[in-house]
Formats: structure tokens, sequence, C-alpha cells
């Protein structure tokens, strides 16, 4: 006996989680199952759609220009302008106040932990008061146990990107930290629960000595920036109560892993998944696959037939009519290599790839990558493609990270292409269930 | 006319810094340049091997003789770089029985202790040998670090009035008739320690006497004065595993051959290595059979090498010499013995000498011998005392076992800044400042990393061999940014940006030929994170022409201003 879903989804990712959440909107019943902890904790919970052309020009303005001039095979190319609007649109109900920038087509540059700014489509409302395009003066605040973020560098970085403001950094240490190496978390929750802490001049809770601790730092800048560690669960409320302390609006640069931004997208991707009756099984990866005899004498594509997970070491069959890759790419382990060739690993798709290993990277770090391109190729109705353009399977889509032919790095696109494949996949899975 | 310096060391590898403390110690006055950081050329490029001799023992008994009295001089005096690790030479079934015979007669010639293991109790040292190895020589090989090492060395010599420059390059030799007195170097305009000389400029040094100590680049020197150095460069791949498949120095029991050698070096296990001719230690292939065939071929004594996981791989170059008219074809069949080569007995020119050939292990011994030459020259009799003054680091670790609680330094990561350091440790980390750790996987503190910067300025790189930060698994990928950060404010932003552009670009380099499996994996992480999170790789700040800024969402200013 099987479990039976209608749609089966791989993966948890922000491409999965879209997908089980775009099918879900029809009246099917769909399942989600993951491996791994989602790539979410290593992002920095920007939803980038296009940044830079591939060709590298920009920062780009306004990024749906662009996406008519993408070259074929590109994920963009393969759903269309329109469906990453309509994309956008789902997220933004999804995320509601969590996020922002759905007021314009036109991306924001949001400034990095390493200092300079990227632009992006839709940032975190924790984000919003950042914005380098807003010209008043910023003040930010690094803390001397958190290495990952030097205040003073980052403002002076700012301005050499040439901001339309002041930016200036401090360091302070950050009340109620007596651990060199404490977990970001453990700064996030100090704030969440506004524990007490020691100060100098007697007992005072986390966010009070915070914001006493900043205050006499402040020089008449209207806004000051924090790294991405103020609150988890409850992050508005730190935030409020640190601004109205001040006097002026807080900001959150994001962050590099683990990142509480990321994690908290991953936590409204899987509230909403739940809300949507998604039934949702992490930790159990996907260890094999029949096909169906199913579509006799026909000579077109093999059908899925069921999967095969792992859960604790008991092998459990799961099927469905339509089933939704998204299982990563290099980094999800969704594309995997070894010595001679590089795979798709749960259905072994092909991963178009150069014969000889050294060519699957250029000599400049930041060049023209091979590697970052490596994924699977996909028809319209992103199915994957075998070697001969042929359909891998006639009821297998993919989305997100696994596919191929773009550089979600140096363009900026990675969230805006999970997004839109996976909100497609999920809405042709859903459509085409018998 | 007056001079500079006494004495002017080209080259800060291994033995030119060796040559540098040995002369300052004795009292000279010394100026070292070097082109790049310290041990940039072979010095750093090398295995780690600290050998006892066991290598040598058939083919080249008098350097096996030399190997075992430097490897029990350097466990003194260098302690803090050195781990104790044995070495064993392994014999598979197809592996001569006479040429183990021979190897086990040769070590007891040497005076190096040797015991005969069977399989089976080589296998309970070390478990992931091959099932068919069928015995094994125990000899006291070790792993050494060899920047630390060289970096200690310079320490001392600037401790006793040495001038170490680095980023100088020589560009010329000054040569007036049948008399070498100086050189002339260009400063460099990459980061780092340097002089007030500002980058580009150039700087004529005057010396009683020359020493090129430039190994493999000792031919180039001598022809800027019209000198003719036989060096003969080969180069050499190492392989670096993300773990330590081994804990013991394993060599292949057979006369010789590539890829026959695993050191376990810190975290990491390094094979090597292969031996081929190159005609320009500067430019040469590095190339993928090399690496193919460190795997393939070591596997064969450690199985799980197959299936194991490669950071990276780097090449180096050997400055092997031989004297002219020799012949040797293969670069394998060159002696590993040092020269020393007097321009006036030699090429009636005086005022120089150059030091080729020899290999890191007995860099101590060389530079005693050229120092002994050099102050004979002089006309000083200052005896040497390099092999029984400890270098800095290890002069008490007794004082530093009992010590190291009171950083707050937690195990691991007490544990590894205390190896890395030795007796120093109490200084550098002795700190009221938060410390935390820069490296995760390394496990390098902040207290570490400043001290470096301090020794080495904004050159990153030379911070890395320093304190072994950005050398893990994740390459750097997490910590290079975060090694950037502590270089402001005492450099400027420009300067930082700069630095941190080079160390990544070094860290890509050797992770090249390691890009399969989960290293291809971590470099797209690397990437993405440098990327996407950070936009390092179209940073506006360093790309040309201006961002229009208003063109962009503003965010909350369009609010307040009540524009939606």
């Amino acid at each position: 006996m099987a479990i039976e879903d209608d749609v089966l989804v791989v993966g948890g990712g922000l491409a999965g989680a879209t997908a089980a959440l775009a099918a879900a909107e029809r009246d099917v019943r769909v399942r989600l199952v993951s491996h791994k902890e989602s790539t979410l904790r290593h992002a920095s919970g920007l939803i980038d759609v296009l940044g830079y052309t591939p060709a590298g020009e920009g920062p780009l303005a306004d990024p749906f220009p662009a996406l008519a001039d993408l070259p074929e095979g590109h994920p963009y190319e393969r759903v269309g302008a329109e469906a990453v609007r309509d994309a956008l649109a789902f997220f933004d109900e999804i995320a509601g106040e969590a996020y922002a920038g759905a007021h314009t087509d036109a991306n924001a540059l949001v400034p990095t932990h390493g200092g300079t700014v990227k632009p992006t489509a839709r940032y975190p409302t924790a984000t919003a008061a950042g914005l380098a395009s807003d010209d008043r003066d910023a003040l930010l605040v690094g803390f001397a146990t958190l290495p990952d973020f030097e205040a003073p560098l980052a403002a002076a970085h700012l301005e050499a990107a040439g901001v339309p403001f002041d930016a200036r950094g401090v360091t302070v240490r950050f009340p109620g930290i007596e651990r060199d190496d404490a977990k970001v978390t453990r700064y996030a929750h100090l704030l969440d629960r506004d524990e007490p802490v020691e100060t100098a001049a007697g007992e005072s809770t986390a966010r009070a000595a915070l914001a006493e601790t900043v205050r006499s730092r402040l020089e008449g800048e209207s806004r000051v920036g924090f790294p991405a560690i103020l609150g988890d669960d409850s992050a508005d409320a730190v935030r409020a109560d640190l601004a109205d302390r001040l006097g002026v609006d807080v900001f959150e640069v994001p962050m590099g892993p683990p990142s509480l931004p990321g994690l908290r997208l991953e936590d409204l991707l899987f509230d909403a998944l739940s809300d949507a009756g998604v039934r949702v099984t992490t930790g159990v990866p996907v260890v094999d696959y029949e096909t169906g005899a199913d579509g006799a004498g026909s000579s077109g594509p093999e059908r899925i037939d069921r999967v095969t997970v792992d859960r604790n070491g008991s092998e459990i069959p799961h099927t469905a009519d339509q089933y939704i890759l998204a299982t990563g790419g290099l980094v999800g382990k969704g594309v995997q290599s070894d010595r001679e060739r590089v795979s798709e690993p749960v259905f072994d798709c092909h991963v178009p790839h150069p014969a000889d290993r050294y060519d699957w990277f250029v000599d400049d770090v930041f060049g023209d990558q091979p590697y970052a391109r490596f994924g699977l190729p996909v028809d319209r109705d992103l199915r994957p493609l075998d070697a001969d353009d042929a359909l891998e399977f006639a009821n297998l889509r993919a989305a997100g990270a696994v596919l191929g032919g773009y550089d979600f790095a140096a363009e900026k696109s990675g969230s805006g292409v999970s997004l839109a494949t996976g909100y497609v996949a999920g809405r042709r899975a859903a459509e085409g269930c018998r | 006319m007056a001079r500079d310096t006494e004495v002017l060391v080209l080259g800060g590898g291994s033995t030119g810094c060796g040559i540098a403390r040995d002369l300052a110690t004795r009292g000279l006055e010394v100026t070292l340049v070097e082109r790049g950081t310290l041990t940039d050329g072979t010095t750093g490029r090398m295995h780690g091997l600290l050998h006892s001799g066991g290598r040598y023992a058939v083919s080249d008994q008098a350097s096996a003789t030399e190997c075992i009295e430097e490897n029990e001089t350097l466990r003194e005096i260098a302690g803090h770089c050195v781990e104790e690790t044995g070495g064993l030479f392994v014999q598979r079934p197809e592996d001569s029985d006479d040429y183990f015979r021979e190897k086990l007669e040769g070590c007891r010639d040497c005076g190096i202790p040797a015991r005969v293991l069977s399989g089976r109790e080589a296998r309970e040292i070390e478990p992931y040998l091959a099932e068919d190895v069928e015995r094994a020589i125990e000899v006291p090989d070790g792993a050494v670090d060899p920047f630390r090492l060289c970096v200690a060395n310079a320490i001392d010599a600037e401790a006793h009035g040495a001038r170490i420059e680095t980023h100088a390059e020589v560009i010329d030799l000054l040569r007036e008739g049948d008399d070498v007195y100086g050189v002339e170097v260009r400063h460099g305009a990459g980061p780092g320690k340097r002089s007030d000389a500002a980058a580009g400029t150039t700087e004529e040094i005057t010396a009683e006497y020359v020493v090129n100590a430039t190994g493999a680049w000792a031919g180039q020197i001598g022809a800027m004065a019209d000198l003719e150095i036989e060096v003969r460069p080969s180069k050499g791949v190492m392989t670096i595993m993300n773990v330590r498949q081994v804990d013991t120095v394993i060599n292949r029991c057979r006369p010789k051959g590539d890829a026959d050698i695993i050191v376990p070096h810190e975290t990491t296990a390094i094979l090597g290595t292969t031996d081929e001719e190159v005609a320009d230690p500067d430019d040469y292939p590095e190339e993928q059979w090399e690496v193919e065939a460190m795997i393939d071929t070591l596997s064969e004594l450690v199985p799980i090498l197959a299936e194991s996981r490669t950071i990276r791989s780097f090449w180096g170059v050997r400055p092997l010499y031989e004297p002219p008219g020799t012949g040797t074809q293969d670069p394998t069949d060159i002696t590993r013995d040092f020269f020393l080569l007097d321009h006036a007995d030699r090429d009636g020119v005086a005022g120089m000498s150059s030091i080729v050939g020899g290999k890191f292990t007995t860099y101590r011994a060389m530079a005693e011998e050229i120092a002994d030459h050099v102050c004979a020259k002089l006309g000083v009799t200052a005896s040497c005392s390099t092999a029984d003054e400890p270098l800095p680091g290890s002069e008490n670790l007794a004082r530093l076992e009992a010590g190291m609680d009171d950083f707050g330094l937690r195990s691991p990561v007490a544990r590894r800044s205390k190896q890395r350091l030795g007796s120093r440790a109490s200084e550098v980390l002795a700190t009221d400042e938060p410390n935390p750790v820069i490296c995760q996987c390394e496990g390098v503190t902040r207290a570490e990393v400043r001290d470096a910067i301090e020794g080495s300025g904004a050159d990153l790189n030379a911070v890395r061999i320093r304190t072994r930060a950005s050398m893990g698994n994740c390459q750097g990928g997490f910590c290079c940014q975060n090694m950037a950060h502590e270089l402001h404010p005492e450099y400027d932003e420009a300067t930082v940006r700069a630095a941190l552009d080079e160390l990544v670009a070094e860290r890509w380099k050797g992770q090249r030929h390691a890009l399969w499996g989960e290293q291809l994996s971590q470099a797209m992480l690397n990437y993405a994170l440098h990327a996407t999170t950070m936009n390092r790789d179209r940073d506006p700040a360093s790309a040309s022409g201006d961002v229009e800024f208003a063109a962009f969402d503003d965010g909350v200013a369009r609010e307040a201003r009540g524009d939606d």
C-alpha cells in the first residue's frame, strides 16, 4: 500500500514550497517531502528577480524589460515574463506585511553585510528603512563579538559605492552577550524575550540596554542599521521597540549563514503550507522510483508511478499523479558530481556538462563559471529533457535551482527563478492531474 | 664607500630566512628582500614532511644522515612547528623485497631509528592501510609547518636587528667590474608590510656581501650580473584532503615514483607528488593528470582516498641543481644535496655567493654553512648558535601548557591556537577585548589574526600562512570576509577591499583542482555567498561607472513623502 496524493513535491526550499502552495490552490491533494535542511538558512531572505543581465549589465533599475531578452533555455525564458509577475503577486499575498517592494517594478538596492549594495525586487520589512536610494543619513551598529559585520568598514564601503547619504559605523558590546562565540540565535532570543541583562548602570532588559548603548552614539542620523539578529519569533516587536526607544527608524542588514531572515522566510512558507493543507514530511530522502505500465501501448515518455522515501531506515512508497522535483542545485545537492560526471540523483535526469572536468570552471573566480549553470534543461512546461531533447518523464516537472542554464549568483536571480518556476510547476501539475 | 647593510640576503624562503637569522644572531647587520610574502616560493609549496632521512637512505646516504641530524635539532628548537607523527615505509605485494631490505639497512647505516612491522601491526597503527600491505618500516618522520617555521626565523632575525623587506623584487644586481655590491629593488603594489617606500618606487640597497638564496629563481638573479647558475626547476603537485585519513606519514617503499607519500598536516592530509622539470618556475602547466595520479596511485596504499573529499591542489617548484656537465636526464635522479657557489671562485666575480639545491628539512644546516662562509669573507669570527637557541614560540612550552586555560579559549580552539603559537600564545592571546573565532574550520581567533596583521601588514595571504585561517574545508568562503574586517580601521576601506580580492583569488586558484563532489558544492555555496548575498562580483564600489541611485526603489522614504 502506497501513500497516495495528486501532486508530490520533492524538496522543501523556496521553489518546492511555492510549487506546493500553487498546486494546493486547486482542488488537489498535495504532499511535500524534503530530505536535508533547506538552503534558505544560507540565504539572505531577499527576493531577487534580476539584478544584472547575463552579460553583466546592471544593476538593473527595472528587471522586467530585461526578462524579454534572456537567452533560450533560461528558466525565465521558459516560463515567460508574465509568469514572473504572477509568481511575485502570489508571493506578495503569502508574505503579507513581512515583505515590501510590491509598490513598484523598480529594484531596490539593499546594503549587504560586506558593505556594498545589491539589487533586489522584494525585501523583508525589517530591511525597508535601510535602502540605499533613501537619502537619509544612516548609522550602522556592529557588535564586537560578531565578526561577520564590521560596521565602520561597511559604512566606508557604502560611501565608496556612491550612496546618496552619509554613512557612519560604530562597534559596541551587545548587552547580555557574555560569550565570544554566541550563536546569532542567542542574540535574537535575548531580544525576543527581552531578557534581563547586567549593564554598568545596573540591571536592565536586553532591548532597553541595547537602545541605551546605541543612543549615545547617534549624531543626528534618522535611521540605524544592525546586523540581521533583531529577534526571531518577535522580530517586528523588537524592531518597533528599538525604534521607539531611539526615536529613529531601525533596519537590518542581511547577513551570511546562518541567516535569520532566511530562517524567518522558511517559517513563513511552512506556516503557509500548513494553512493550505499541504502534507509535509521532512527528513526523508527519496531513494528510488518506479515507472508505470500506464499509457499502455504508447511510445511516448514514461510516467513515474511511485517513489520510495526512506524514513528512518524503512522504505515507504508514495504515489502521485504528478511529481515536482525541487531539490536545489549544487548547494542543495539536487545536482551532484564526482570526478567523472555531473548528475541528478533522484531521477537521474540529464544534466548537460563538459566531458572534461577542467572545462567546468574558468580561472577567474568571478568569471563566467560553467559550473554555476549546471542543472536540468526543461521544456516550456518545465518538464526535464534528456540528451535528445525528449521528455524524461511525462509527469515530472522541475523548479528552482535544480534547473540549469542560468547563473543565479551573477544575475541575482535565484529567488525569482525559484518563485516563478515553482509557481508555474505547481499550477501545471495541478492542472495536469487526471 | 659606506654600504647600507653588511649582508644582503635575496629570498624570503626557509633558506633565506634561516641565513638572516643565523647572521643576525651572530651580530651582523642583515637586510633580506623578498619579491612577494615570506614563503611565497618553494617553502610555502611543499608537503610539510620533516624528513627522517628514510627517503634517501638507499640513494643518497649523506643527505639521509644530515636529515636525521636536523630532524632531531628542529624538534628541539622549533617544537611548536613540528608534529611528531612518525612515518611508515609500506610494502605492497608487488614491491621488491630486496629494496625493502636495502631501505632497512640504509636507515641503520645512517643512524635513523628503524623498526620492521608486519602488515597487521602497521594496520593497527593506521587502520585505513590497504589489506594487502605486507609490512612496513617505522621511522621518525614528522610533519612540519613550513610557514610558521620560516616566519619564526624571520621574527628572530628582526629581533636581532635585521631588516626584512617583503614585496621588494630584485630588478637588478649592482655590479661594478668584477664586484657585486648590492641590488636594485622595486617596491610592490600589493598590500603588505614594508618600509616607507611607496609602491612602484625603486631603491638601491648596497651591501658588503650579497647572498642569493632565491632557490629555483637563482638562475634569473644570476643572469642580472651575467652569471650562469644552472638550476633545474622541477615541479610537483600536492593534493590536500579535507580530513586526516592517516595520522602517520605514509611512504611507498619502492625506489622512486610519483604519488608515493601521504603527510598528515594539521586537520588535513597532503598527497604528493610528481617530479617534472619546467623551464620557468613562475609559469608552468598545472595538470589534471597529476591530481588524478595522486588519488589513483595513493589509494593503492590507503583505499578510502578514492572516495574522499579533496579541498584543493597546489604545485611547488624544487630548486634542483647539478654541477655543469653532470647531464642527468630525469629530474628524479638529480641530487637533493645543496651547493654553495662562491662566484669569486667560480666566475671571478666577488661579493656574492649563491645557494642552490637542498631541501627544507636541512635548511638550518645549509644556513649555517653559508653564514660561516659569509663570516669568513667579512673577517667575522662569531660562531653559530641556531642549533641550540629555540625559535620564537618554542622557548618555554611548559609555561605555555600551564597557562593556556587563562585565555578563555575553548578546546579545540585553545588546543589549535596553542599548537600554532607555541610559547608565544600567552603574549598573543592575552586580551581584555572580545576574542571571537574568525575562521571556524581552523579555529583561529581574532587575537591571532590581529597578531599576524601586526607582523605582516595588510597582506591577507601573509596572515593566512601565519594562522591557517581560510585553509580549511570552506577554503575561505565563510571567513575571508571576516579576516578582511580585522584590517579595519588600521587600513582604509580601499586597501581592505584589495587585500580581500587578493585572498579570494588565491584561495580559488588551488580549489580549481578539487572541483567535484562536496568541494564543487562548497565552491557553489562560496560563490553564492560572495556574489548573491554580498554582491562582491559586481560591487559598485569597484565597478566603473556610477549607479543612478534615484532610479531605484527608495522604500520607506517614498512612503514618508506620501508618494504611494
